[in-house]
């Protein structure tokens, strides 16, 4: 490319080029990163929705760091300073109202959307279980979790969370010293036992197995140890399990 | 000996210190006999005192004081400009009113503690290597990432950019120095208080402070005495950033040159203006956040405690109604910096000169409306969440602002890629990254997952390293030559940028992953499925630190036997390149003229300010006339 055709105007045909290659890579790119292995498994009712709104996100994202990538990378290609041209100077272009109105209102029209999708889906999740739910209490301690769930029998206390599958559970978590945060990330969502106040989510299993719950706020010496399973069993299984605790380790009124 | 010692300096420093140290002995003790507490020496107690009070006894000793108490006593103070200036690199080590001087030691003990939070880092990289304990126990874990995180934040990059503005901005604005000089002096010896008392922490019983850069209570009311030393550590930083945002304020409201209007003022000069009204107002708040931790430390004031009626929440509410603007403290500075590099390295005016400046205050308003968007799994009431949201995702708009602004300007510009305008472009794509997933963190039912995750983690530092600390080093390069007189090497320059933008990404990209797969922060020890990317990840850090070591060296040589440096080596139109490289002591032979918009590159025969040679009295004129104007 020439001194004279590389400073002239951005033609038709640039355009073209630089537009195409931006959405080659915005598709390249959203296609890589959908196909990164992000969650860890779906267990709850929840995890569908969150899963498909990091989905929306990506695929809003991506075309964005691209296309602002892109332009940079063309202005660096196509002006940069070549010998010969150590004092000149770029035309001096102060600003275009147009321009300006255009890239205030388009990220604000995408942030109205996104923000819109957000609180639907939060208000979806917040919103209140069935009357009949099984409460699970929760009890964060330096450096381990307790529950303790109402059965017929009475309450029952263990280390190990169990669940049936596809029964509503609400849990009311609780701190005794500093602030826990109980996580359980196939369930996608977390909430932090505070000292003084009880904080609580709902979520309905629906996987089968073993999950981890982790504590997500830092406690102290042994956080990064406070790490708990719990398990979704059958309904039968359920109650074959507890009953089972409740014989050996009794129950609480 | 006596001469030495009543002269200000470090030797009456040191005495004033050990004299210190004695008043907080005898006061400790003396209060427990007068209330018959037994045992009447308690450690921990003269200690929290020492902290809170030594540090004054150091700064008279050094002698910031010197001149006030003078004053204030009525004896007679003399006005000779002898602390004004450096002759040698001894004047460095001492109080000085030279806003030029004060810049590079600000700028000098910055780049210290960046390298002794980098070490940091490394250490908590070389533990998190592989699943498992390797070196380290978790409270010593739990030590290395607060002070890591602690010395990067109020120790690097809040104080880097007073630096980098307080030797550039008076050059910009044509002001022979800041408006409080002395004021200026005291800011800056306040820091390496702060950062001397955080890292002594980790000489105190039970181990350095381990809660975290946020601290969160009842965690840092029950910990052990090293979490007193950055509860006190942070009110000295804290009060070093609000006098300096004072002086700021002051600064650029009534010592700009005649002619320097509010829309011909430099954006780094706007940006800084924007930092300061944040830190005036915010900073208070933290302030307050750990006076309430120190009472319920040291005299059981229960704010926190909820068992005695306190509440556990309210630390947090106060602690983000600061630490939010933080994070605006720690990147508005930085997008006047690219600015400035942007149009000169682009050869074109800012597109949009008047959008970038109100973006900044739109930025500085909406800041203060987001703090519990950090408090999404608080606990706190579920109504706040929705229009937190709302109002982070808001300011994505003025930040977009920015960003379009600056790639309008590169748009059919010269570009001379350099080692500053790698940084600057760098800093544009990078901050992209941390800026898009900052949107995604706004979005709440993704929060919910991922707060708390190595997902924050990627996300902040994309913001404070791949944001701030690519504007520092495009500032520092850029600078260089007006501050040393030198050039520095533009290879190494180069391998610097390079080294550093391949391996932070290949550093912290991955933490995206991981966070969201579910690896939380602030561990020490992890699940076996993410061994491998933290073994990527920790080899990579290494990388990023060793890359540190270029720049260092770079630095040093340059400076001292660098090739000497033209007056506008980079051909800009702003002041500070009109004066010689360095500037003379006072800035100006007389105060400058400002005719036109400072970024008229392509105008022909464009000037921003006539600068009038060889005034009769150089010294005089330049005092006498910011005397004047500040009256």
């Amino acid at each position: 490319m020439t001194g004279e055709t590389h400073r002239g105007a951005v033609t038709a045909k640039n355009w073209l080029g630089l537009i195409a290659i931006m959405i080659v890579a915005s598709v390249a790119g959203i296609a890589i990163v959908l196909l990164l292995p992000w969650f860890p498994e779906q267990g709850s009712t929840v995890a569908p929705k969150i899963d498909t709104f990091w989905d929306v996100l990506i695929t809003v994202s991506v075309p964005v760091f691209v296309a602002v990538t892109t332009m940079v990378l063309f202005s660096v290609w196509r002006w940069r300073q070549r010998p010969g041209e150590e004092d000149l100077d770029g035309p001096p272009i102060h600003g275009s109202t147009k321009l300006e109105v255009i890239w205030t209102a388009v990220p604000t029209v995408i942030i109205a959307a996104l923000t819109t999708y957000a609180a639907i889906l939060l208000i979806d999740i917040q919103a209140a279980p069935a009357k009949q739910t099984r409460v699970v209490q929760v009890n964060g301690v330096q450096f381990a979790w307790d529950f303790a769930t109402r059965t017929d029998a009475g309450i029952v206390k263990s280390n190990r969370l169990y669940l049936p599958i596809n029964e509503p559970v609400k849990f009311n978590i609780r701190s005794k010293d500093v602030i826990h945060s109980f996580w359980v990330p196939a369930f996608r969502l977390k909430v932090d036992a505070v000292p003084g106040i009880t904080t609580s989510y709902a979520i309905t299993p629906t996987k089968l197995g073993t999950f981890d719950v982790i504590c997500a706020e830092l406690c102290g010496l042994g956080h990064a140890y406070m790490r708990q399973t719990v398990t979704v069993l059958s309904k039968a299984r359920y109650e074959a399990v507890m009953a089972g605790i409740a014989k050996s380790s009794g129950v609480s009124q | 000996m006596t001469a030495k010692l009543r002269q200000a300096g470090w030797y009456r420093a040191l005495a004033f210190t050990i004299l210190g140290v004695a008043v907080c002995l005898g006061l400790s003790t003396g209060l427990r006999v007068a209330f018959g507490v037994t045992p009447v020496y308690d450690g921990e107690s003269v200690l929290q005192i020492s902290l809170l009070m030594v540090p004054f006894f150091f700064l008279g000793g050094i002698g910031c004081f010197d001149y006030w108490l003078r004053w204030a006593s009525g004896r007679k103070v003399v006005d000779d400009h002898a602390d004004h200036g450096a002759k040698s690199w001894r004047d460095y080590f001492k109080v000085n009113t030279d806003h030029k001087v004060i810049g590079i030691q600000y700028i000098c003990l910055s780049f210290f503690f960046m390298f002794m939070g980098g070490l940091m880092a490394m250490v908590v990289r070389a533990e998190l290597a592989a699943p498992g304990r390797q070196f380290i126990d978790s409270n010593a874990f739990n030590g290395a990432f607060s002070v890591h995180a602690t010395l990067m934040i109020f120790l690097f990059v809040i104080p880097i950019f007073a630096g980098i503005a307080n030797y550039v901005l008076p050059l910009m604005i044509g002001a022979p120095d800041m408006a409080f000089p002395r004021l200026n002096a005291l800011s800056f010896w306040m820091l390496p208080v702060a950062g001397v008392m955080m890292m002594l922490s980790f000489l105190a019983p039970g181990g350095s402070f381990a809660a975290g850069w946020t601290a969160y209570a009842p965690l840092s009311v029950d910990a052990p005495i090293g979490q007193a030393f950055f509860t006190i550590a942070v009110q000295f930083a804290g009060a070093s950033s609000i006098a300096t945002a004072l002086n700021f304020l002051v600064t650029i409201i009534t010592m700009r040159a005649p002619g320097m209007t509010f829309f011909r003022m430099p954006l780094l000069v706007w940006a800084n203006f924007s930092t300061s009204l944040l830190v005036v107002i915010a900073t208070p708040f933290i302030a307050a956040s750990q006076f309430m931790v120190l009472l319920d430390r040291a005299l059981g004031f229960n704010f926190f405690n909820a068992a005695a009626g306190g509440d556990v929440l309210m630390y947090q509410h106060v602690f983000w109604f600061y630490s939010h603007p933080a994070v605006y403290i720690m990147m508005l500075p930085g997008f006047g910096i690219i600015s400035e590099v942007i149009a000169t390295r682009a050869r074109k005016p800012i597109f949009g000169y008047r959008m970038m400046a109100f973006s900044l205050l739109a930025i500085v308003v909406l800041g203060f409306t987001v703090w519990a968007h950090h408090m999404f799994v608080s606990g706190m009431s579920n109504w706040i969440r929705i229009p937190m949201m709302v109002t982070t995702a808001i300011i994505a708009i003025p930040t977009g602002i920015k960003i379009f602004s600056w790639i309008a300007t590169l748009w059919r510009g010269v570009l001379k890629m350099d080692t500053p305008m790698l940084w600057a472009l760098g800093f544009i794509s990078m901050f992209t990254v941390g800026g898009i997933s900052g949107v995604m963190l706004a979005m709440v039912p993704l929060d919910i997952h991922v707060s708390d995750t190595y997902f924050i983690v990627a996300h902040i530092h994309y913001v404070l390293f791949g944001g701030s600390l690519f504007t520092i080093f495009a500032g520092i390069y850029f600078w260089f030559p007006k501050m040393t007189g030198r050039m520095f090497n533009e290879r190494l320059g180069k391998i610097h940028f390079w080294l550093t933008f391949v391996f932070f990404n290949i550093t912290f990209l991955p933490m995206h992953l991981i966070g969201v797969q579910g690896m939380p922060r602030r561990v020490s020890d992890y699940a076996e499925q993410f061994a491998t990317w933290n073994a990527i990840i920790s080899v990579a850090s290494f990388v990023v630190g060793l890359s540190s070591l270029i720049f260092l060296y770079n630095m040093v040589v340059s400076w001292r036997s660098g090739p000497k440096a033209p007056s506008n080596p980079w051909n800009s139109l702003t002041i500070e390149w009109q004066v010689s490289s360095p500037p003379p002591i006072f800035n100006f032979d007389a105060i400058p003229s400002v005719v036109g918009g400072p970024y008229e590159y392509g105008v022909p025969g464009a000037v921003h300010a006539v600068l009038k040679d060889s005034a009769p009295e150089p010294v005089t004129a330049g005092a006498g006339s910011g005397a004047e104007r500040s009256a």
